[in-house]
């Protein structure tokens, strides 16, 4: 059985279209490179100041490192700026697609993902520039915490990222999509019934009337 | 043209306590490493450090926090250095977080005369909180002032002696606009050539924001 990881990073993958500048975020996210589908051609903006990122070629190179500070490399006809320039295109509209992880999501479209109050306080980074900013925002995240609780919740009660800023959630149970009427239920991971997707989401579900079968992952 | 060659004795003068100081840098990519460790060995206390991370304990400017010589940063992310957060929590340490598109602009305004800028970054979430939120044509936003400092550390791959500057690669990211938002503009080089040897479309930042070059390892 595929990985929740996977199946997450698989269906995200559908999302991107030929010639879209993608910022995909730290951890998760960066597997959805791996399975785009055949024909689609992105350009992968990283947020430390260049577009064009790839993973690392034989030559690692100190100075040419991902937003996680990982090594990697850069495509023939990608390009170099600095910060500024980098949130330029990030804000301005210019980035078709973000993909970030979330701690919590909600039916409004909120997001939280950059701390826990008294537990863990990572900092922003480019996040909150990124959801505002992108044409797009797709949260790719496994559908519970580990301990099991909803992180789809009907309103978040961590410090957003952004308010009212999610497209679309991919999770590897489903693929929600933020609608003016609520959440909206659209595809359904393979093997999993709409019982158990509603037993472990917090937030109200709608389910499409058109509900299939997730897309790129069978 | 005046030659801005120095060393790491003479520029270390302009290091002070209480100093505010922007450091390049993205988790240590791009910082200037020689003179993060002139900072050390003068034994500089309480500074307001300005840079995008804190980077790794034993990296860049994650040195400084660990040696507890920083007593305010300002920065967009600490995560990948648990001192920091460790300081933070024990209220031994101020730290401001700033969204990295916010500060790099924030940086840029405090080095072109700008009075601020207006960013939807941030609204609705804590970011907002103590600031103006200004409306135009309708639509809100934050209005997030300049930042400047006292000094500013910058890392270049190749410097000419008139502090004409290229960068490289990702080592680039918030050098350029620290060069323009501090008193005194130390570069770090890895390469030091004559005036006429970096062709004027080269040149990322111009030689007429440095003030001293010094070399780097690599030179």
């Amino acid at each position: 059985m595929m990985k929740a990881k996977e199946i997450i990073a698989r269906r995200t993958a559908v999302e991107l279209k030929d010639g879209d500048v993608v910022n995909l975020g730290i951890g998760l996210p960066t597997m959805v490179a791996d399975y785009l589908p055949r024909g689609v051609d992105v350009m992968l903006e990283s947020e430390n100041g260049f577009v064009g990122l790839e993973s690392v070629g034989e030559n690692q190179d100190s100075n040419l490192v991902n937003a996680g500070g990982q090594p990697c490399g850069i495509i023939l006809g990608g390009a170099m700026f600095d910060s500024a320039m980098s949130f330029a295109l990030i804000r301005g509209g210019h980035v078709d697609v973000t993909v970030l992880g979330g701690l919590q999501t909600d039916q409004k479209g909120n997001l939280a993902n950059w701390m826990v109050p008294g537990k863990m306080v990572p900092g922003m980074g480019g996040a909150m520039d990124l959801v505002i900013g992108a044409k797009k925002v797709i949260v790719a995240m496994e559908h519970c915490a580990r301990d099991g609780s909803a992180k789809i919740l009907k309103e978040c009660k961590l410090p957003l990222t952004g308010k009212g800023v999610v497209d679309l959630i991919v999770t590897e149970l489903g693929v929600f999509r933020v609608t003016k009427k609520g959440l909206l239920l659209t595809e359904i991971a393979p093997g999993v019934n709409v019982e158990t997707v509603k037993g472990k989401t917090e937030a109200d579900l709608i389910i499409s009337d058109n509900l299939i079968a997730m897309k790129n992952v069978s | 043209m005046k030659n801005k060659q120095s060393n790491i004795q003479q520029v270390s003068e302009y290091f002070k306590d209480g100093m505010t100081v922007m450091v390049g840098g993205f988790l240590a990519v791009g910082t200037p490493e020689r003179l993060v460790n002139a900072i050390i060995d003068k034994g500089i206390k309480d500074i307001t450090l300005i840079a995008n991370d804190t980077a790794l304990p034993d990296k860049g400017v994650g040195q400084l926090i660990v040696n507890r010589q920083v007593k305010k940063v300002v920065a967009s992310h600490i995560g990948t250095n648990h001192e920091t957060g460790k300081q933070m929590i024990a209220k031994e340490l101020d730290v401001e977080l700033v969204p990295q598109g916010t500060l790099a602009e924030r940086i840029r305004c405090g080095g072109s005369g700008l009075g601020g800028v207006l960013t939807p970054t941030g609204v609705g979430t804590i970011v907002e909180e103590n600031k103006k939120k200004i409306y135009v044509d309708g639509k809100v936003y934050l209005l997030e002032k300049p930042l400047r400092a006292d000094v500013a550390l910058i890392k270049a791959k190749k410097a000419d002696k008139a502090g004409n500057i290229i960068y490289d690669k990702a080592a680039r990211n918030f050098n350029p606009i620290m060069a323009m938002a501090a008193d005194i503009v130390i570069v770090e080089v890895d390469e030091l050539v004559e005036v006429g040897e970096i062709a004027p479309d080269e040149v990322m930042t111009t030689g007429v924001l440095v003030d001293k070059i010094i070399c780097g390892e690599g030179c």
